[in-house]
């Protein structure tokens, strides 16, 4: 995925020449781009990862909308080709202030930023990497038995074990994984265990769940960042092990899933680079929820929506999918991992986990 | 039934009205100081516009509120009406229910001879003071001076002075009141309600001197009488058999037919034999004569026969002009964007009395719009500013859906969110009152419904405004991006690729479909050259007029421009001096007349109210 910098600049440029050529042309000028709505991802049969379909939006001069539109992407490739020739980078979050001072090219939001940087990607097929511009830490960790090296400021690998060489709080994961940044060296497990909470991955840690089970533990935050699925990607393909996730039981978690096994709407431009297509998800299930009587919540009105939406979702078009999520309307309840806390700390690293692992058929009891 | 209320030897006594409403001064409205400064205030120059309208009078009105002691106030009115005779003024100040007007047919403020007998019962009781009247009539050479108060228990005049005195005036007439009074300026104040009356009488001057040795001056700023009302016979329809027989046993024809087309309005002799054949009743008896009976018998036959709607002669609406000047009073410096056209409802009768609605409003500009509408109410031209949640006016607007006008309503019922100024006028021969003190039009079915049907044509009115600013918004939309972005993004690109800015005219001649207004500026010493352009980017040609105002300075020759076929695609330059600019020129605000809105950037329609003043108040020392 090294691509050379003449390369990237020339492709920005030519976005650029697009606009310009149409208004010599006389013409109202316009950029058309893959529409980025979950009504527009089909499945991508080669890789097994659900990808932008044919449909394609129009951003054109027309509306003032339109024209901002343009304006704001002018200026972000102004300041992408500054930044690559004065060697430096960026965190999107510098871009959104910085814009501040383009005047029409002015962000109102930082998701408006952005889906501009993303949008830019899918135009050009370039990563943001190659633009210059990285996400915040976000603090996503590892603890397992995983040997990495990553390159420091100075430039130099450094290798981790991700077990010895890390406190409780484990390895975290930096924004960039790509093989110029971390090398995989071995890893000893059975499979990888990707963990929505910060708390359920401290229990597991707490409870030596990575050493009994032999798991390499990934706390996910929530919704993952991209560098979190990203290095969950090439632990399955480099190291040939199963990704299983563990979240929430709502719908909100459902989608964190989705998102980690078959890309998110975002981001499916990339999916190919970030989707582990065989990840399964071990629970909390709403089928958990009535077998283990958890603790509950009531759906909200917003919940319900999203359990709506997702019905529509190609992502979810399974029988699995379909059936937990019409268990989850019909008995109106969500539970947290921690619900699991009800039968006692032990319980969810000596009988829930091992029970719903080897139905997966992931460890044998 | 409980037996402890009652007294064992408790026997009904006789009170005199004054007497009970000496105990019951609320029902009057005094029930504070602070309230019962503004009645005395309010009933007096009630009294005092009523006269000269009546009389074709451009009232000059003079109040002056001085402090006594602590809580005692001197409270003195004086106007130029036609004075009022000298045997009557005993009972006029001294009698209650005592009115010239208590059984006029016709629309007027006072009805019904209480307020300012009440006002002098007021100050007799609180402050043990008589008051004192000066009158004069015009072409008498001396003016009647009266101290005097109200004998309580018979509700009879207590005259101590009657002197003739010289005064300087033609005629006229004061009062002097003293009455336990508390002062103040806010809202609900003698000073809101003198500023809410001058809004609608801009043909009154009233000088006000308030405690603090303060003057103000309320100009006059329209010279023409207001249109009065007529007095009309009774209007027959829905009058009570009691009415009837009172007007029977009173009249003087010597038959009942006569009686009919004589004593009531809109019967001709063919619609009173109708109605006597209906009712059964000799066509030529004596008025006099007539049964219970017979009469209860007309009054239902003058249902049943086709009589005409009620004369209008007896109304008197503010109209057009009076009724931007009462908005304007309201929203002051806030400019609306959008000014109505009034609404003014046909005729209606409640118990055979004709009364109308109208209604007025101004929208958006710089009215707040988070806050719940105002809602400005008058009824036969006096502002109230009382019991708002008790009135007709407010019931039928919280009782109506603005909803669909593009208003903030919870529920689509309750006083609505927006940037809107709401002028209610009811107006009508007796008006129904939720009190004595008249603060409130009493929520009665029939008014309520006709306020509401012209609340509702109002909010067609604003909903199409919203339809039109919608369009608007759309054009303005299309000024940003043919005079703002457009260059950006072609000088941008350019400036990216290292090129030339590209020429975009043709790029805009695609989007745009507007006229398009700019101009350009220079300044040297306290004069502004202006070259103003207009572009027409529409596919038509355009004729229009086009009105320069310079916020500072003054404009050099004509402020009006003709623009004549001016062809699409073409543009034309329009120069103007504008002299006397001290400080920096902010710029010129344009308008324009005979253009469809939507058309048209960088210019305002010309405003309904352009050069109609409003009512100019000068503060100074007294």
């Amino acid at each position: 995925m090294v691509i050379l910098q003449k390369d990237v600049e020339m492709k920005l440029r030519s976005i650029v020449e697009k606009i310009y050529g149409d208004l010599m042309a006389g013409e109202v000028p316009e950029l058309s781009l893959p529409s980025r709505t979950k009504n527009n991802i089909v499945l991508d049969e080669e890789n097994l990862v659900w990808r932008y379909g044919s449909q394609m939006v129009s951003r054109k001069a027309s509306s003032t909308d339109g024209a901002g539109y343009l304006i704001k992407t002018i200026y972000v490739i102004e300041f992408i080709l500054d930044m690559m020739r004065s060697g430096k980078s960026s965190t999107l979050r510098e871009m959104y202030y910085i814009s501040e001072g383009w005047n029409l090219g002015k962000f109102h939001s930082q998701s408006e930023s952005n889906l501009t940087a993303e949008d830019l990607e899918v135009v050009s097929n370039l990563l943001r990497e190659d633009f210059k511009l990285r996400p915040e830490e976000n603090g996503a960790s590892v603890i397992g038995n995983l040997t990495i090296e990553e390159r420091n400021r100075k430039g130099i690998f450094k290798r981790i074990n991700c077990k010895d060489d890390v406190g409780d709080a484990g390895y975290q994961i930096p924004y960039s994984v790509e093989e110029d940044k971390l090398r995989i060296v071995s890893g000893d497990a059975d499979f990888v265990l990707a963990i929505e909470t910060g708390g359920m991955f401290d229990r597991l840690v707490e409870n030596g769940f990575d050493e009994e089970l032999n798991a390499i533990l990934v706390h996910l935050k929530g919704q993952p960042a991209r560098s979190t699925r990203r290095l969950l990607k090439r632990l399955n393909t480099e190291l040939n092990l199963p990704v299983i996730v563990f979240t929430d039981g709502d719908p909100w978690s459902f989608r964190i899933f989705a998102s980690v096994a078959y890309g998110a709407i975002k981001t499916a431009h990339i999916s190919q680079y970030l989707a582990v297509p065989t990840a399964e998800f071990v629970g909390i299930t709403a089928t958990d929820i009535l077998t283990y009587d958890l603790p509950t919540d009531r759906l909200s009105e917003h919940d319900v929506d999203a359990l709506n939406s997702e019905l529509k979702d190609p992502r979810f078009n399974t029988d699995f999918w379909k059936s937990e999520i019409e268990i989850m309307l019909k008995t109106g309840k969500k539970a947290e991992q921690q619900a699991l806390a009800k039968y006692g700390l032990d319980f969810v690293t000596t009988e829930y986990l091992p029970e719903k692992l080897s139905q997966l058929g992931v460890i044998r009891r | 039934m409980s037996e402890k209320g009652r007294s064992p030897h408790s026997s009904p006594v006789e009170i005199s009205i004054s007497e009970f409403f000496e105990k019951n001064r609320h029902i009057l409205g005094f029930d504070s100081p602070q309230k019962a400064l503004y009645m005395i205030v309010k009933e007096a120059l009630d009294n005092s516009l009523d006269a000269c309208e009546e009389n074709g009078i451009l009232p000059d009105i003079y109040i002056r509120i001085a402090k006594v002691d602590q809580d005692r106030y001197e409270i003195t009115i004086r106007d130029n009406g036609p004075g009022i005779g000298r045997k009557e003024i005993p009972n006029v100040f001294g009698k209650l229910l005592y009115g010239s007007r208590f059984h006029a047919y016709k629309q007027s403020r006072g009805q019904q001879g209480i307020g300012i007998t009440a006002a002098v019962l007021y100050g007799q009781t609180t402050t043990g003071k008589p008051s004192e009247i000066i009158t004069k009539r015009a072409g008498d050479d001396v003016a009647f001076r009266f101290v005097l108060g109200i004998n309580v228990k018979s509700n009879t005049p207590n005259v101590m002075v009657e002197e003739p005195v010289i005064w300087d005036q033609k005629s006229g007439t004061e009062i002097k009141i003293t009455a336990r009074a508390r002062y103040h300026t806010g809202k609900q104040s003698v000073v809101e309600y003198m500023r809410e009356t001058a809004a609608v009488n801009p043909n009154m001057e009233l000088t006000y001197d308030d405690p603090d040795g303060n003057r103000m001056v309320f100009r006059r700023v329209a010279d023409m009488i207001s249109r009065t009302a007529e007095e009309v016979k009774p209007y027959p329809v829905g009058l009570e058999i009691g009415e009837i027989k009172h007007l029977a046993g009173q009249s003087s024809r010597k038959t009942v037919r006569e009686f009919l087309v004589g004593d009531f309005s809109r019967i001709t002799p063919g619609i009173a034999d109708e109605i006597l054949s209906f009712a059964g009743v000799d066509i030529e008896k004596r008025p006099g004569k007539l049964t219970t009976e017979e009469i209860s018998r007309i009054k239902d036959a003058m249902r049943k026969v086709n009589v005409p709607p009620p004369p209008l002669r007896c109304l008197s609406p503010f109209g057009e002009i009076f009724i931007r000047k009462g908005l304007m009073n309201v929203y002051g410096d806030l400019k609306p964007s959008f000014y109505s056209k009034p609404v003014e409802r046909k005729p209606s009768v409640y118990n055979s009395n004709p009364f109308s609605v109208e209604v007025g409003f101004v929208y958006g500009g710089d009215l707040p719009v988070d806050q719940q509408i105002r809602i400005v109410r008058y009824a036969n031209k006096v502002p109230l500013l009382y019991q708002a949640g008790a009135c007709a006016i407010t019931r039928a607007v919280q009782e109506t859906d603005w909803r669909p006008y593009g208003l903030e309503q919870r529920g689509g019922n309750g006083t609505p969110y927006g940037p809107l100024i709401l002028l209610v006028h009811v107006y009508g021969v007796r008006i129904p009152y939720t009190s004595e003190s008249k603060e409130a039009v009493a929520p009665v079915p029939k008014i309520l419904e006709e306020i509401k049907a012209a609340l509702r044509t109002a909010g067609r009115e604003l909903k199409r405004y919203h339809q039109k600013s919608l369009k608007r918004k759309k054009a303005y939309e299309k000024f940003n991006l043919v005079g703002v972005m457009l260059p950006e993004i072609a000088r941008k690109s350019a400036s990216l690729l290292g090129r030339s800015v590209p020429d975009i005219d043709p790029v805009i001649s695609k989007i745009a479909n507007v006229l398009f207004i700019t101009e350009d500026i220079s300044k040297s010493g306290d004069r502004v050259s202006v070259t103003c352009h207009v572009f027409n980017y529409t596919k038509q040609i355009r004729s229009f007029r086009l009105v320069a105002f310079p916020p500072v300075g003054n404009i050099e020759g004509t402020d009006e421009f003709n623009i004549e076929k001016l062809e699409s695609s073409r543009r034309i330059d329009i120069d103007f001096q504008v002299s006397d600019v001290k400080g920096n020129y902010p710029g010129t605000i344009y308008y324009f007349k005979g253009i469809d809105p939507i058309h048209v950037l960088g210019a305002e329609p010309l405003p309904a109210d352009w050069k109609v003043s409003g009512i100019e108040v000068e503060v100074g020392d007294s």
